[in-house]
């Protein structure tokens, strides 16, 4: 069972809020404050990749995080309800190849990136999945039919009391 | 050094400053989430940007870039120094600007010093993209230089 479990609805504002509950967790969870700035960062990546696969697809469901002290360990895991996107990838042009990025991480699918229209015609929403892969040292990403999943993770010390 | 008048853009809420509430705590919806300005230095347009550029702010970071270059600013310097945050919408936004003001031979760098900005130009290899200095009179004279 998660430290913590979130829901909220897919809105952009809602990311915000999702980074700092992250960030209090973690530290609460003793991962070190060197660190929080990458959790802080890795958490806005992925909670803004499915805010906008939920717009796409299915604004009417929330996108979730849950958030687990695992002793030695904060793990994060946020999950989309968004199927894969099979749009044309006409538009996409990836900067780095978060297939592999998931591949190499255990990924179970490869993962379909998303247009990348809703980020100013330059970076497709992938390109966070790669920040996140160059903040946290365990990132595994897996894409199902039900939906895709981050799961990422930090060393972290005895909890606080 | 002289400089021209100076704008500032955004909705009140978005507007105000950090508050803190009576109890010494900061409440969450009492943070600056992103405020914006801009003025114009040695003939290049300066913009300063305060708080946190993510998938919520950034799309008004990319409407003030675009009303910029409209109005015929090509060279342009990114103050942000006082972000607190930016995440890879930021990164795009930013790229965005950079294309626009290259279509019109212009320029886009960006002035900051924080390690926690910084990593993510890192990571994503935009240190290579954009011009990064530690203050703006040292982004314009470089500019000025290359001229």
């Amino acid at each position: 069972m998660a430290t913590v479990e979130v829901t909220f609805t897919p809105l952009p504002a809602h990311v915000r809020t999702a980074r700092l509950v992250a960030t209090a967790v973690a530290r609460r969870s003793g991962v070190a404050e060197a660190l929080l700035d990458e959790v802080r960062l890795a958490v806005g990546e992925a909670c803004s990749r499915a805010v906008e696969a939920h717009r796409r697809h299915c604004p009417a469901e929330p996108v979730r995080i849950e958030l687990t002290d695992l002793g030695s360990r904060f793990e994060v895991v946020v999950t989309d309800a968004a199927p894969p996107d099979i749009g044309s990838d006409g538009g996409f042009s990836p900067v780095m190849d978060t297939a592999a990025v998931a591949a190499a991480n255990g990924g179970s699918a490869p993962f379909r990136p998303v247009p990348a229209e809703t980020r100013d015609g330059t970076f497709p929403a992938a390109f966070g999945l790669a920040v996140i892969s160059g903040l946290a040292d365990d990132v595994q990403v897996s894409s199902t039919d039900a939906g895709l999943s981050v799961r990422m993770s930090w060393p972290a010390g005895p909890s606080g009391t | 050094m002289p400089r021209g008048s100076s704008r500032t853009q955004g909705p009140p809420d978005q507007m105000a400053r950090a508050g803190r509430r009576d109890d010494g705590c900061m409440a969450l919806e009492d943070f600056v989430e992103l405020k914006l300005g801009h003025h114009t230095q040695d003939g290049i347009e300066v913009v300063d940007v305060e708080g946190e550029i993510d998938v919520y702010t950034a799309p008004r970071l990319r409407e003030l870039l675009i009303d910029l270059v409209n109005k015929n600013n090509y060279n342009l310097v990114v103050n942000m120094e006082r972000v607190e945050f930016l995440d890879s919408t930021g990164l795009g936004v930013l790229v965005g600007g950079l294309k626009r003001v290259r279509a019109y031979d212009g320029s886009l760098d960006l002035v900051c010093t924080q390690e926690r900005i910084l990593k993510i130009f890192r990571i994503t290899g935009l240190t290579k993209v954009f011009g990064i200095h530690d203050t703006v009179d040292e982004a314009i004279a470089a500019r000025k230089a290359e001229k």
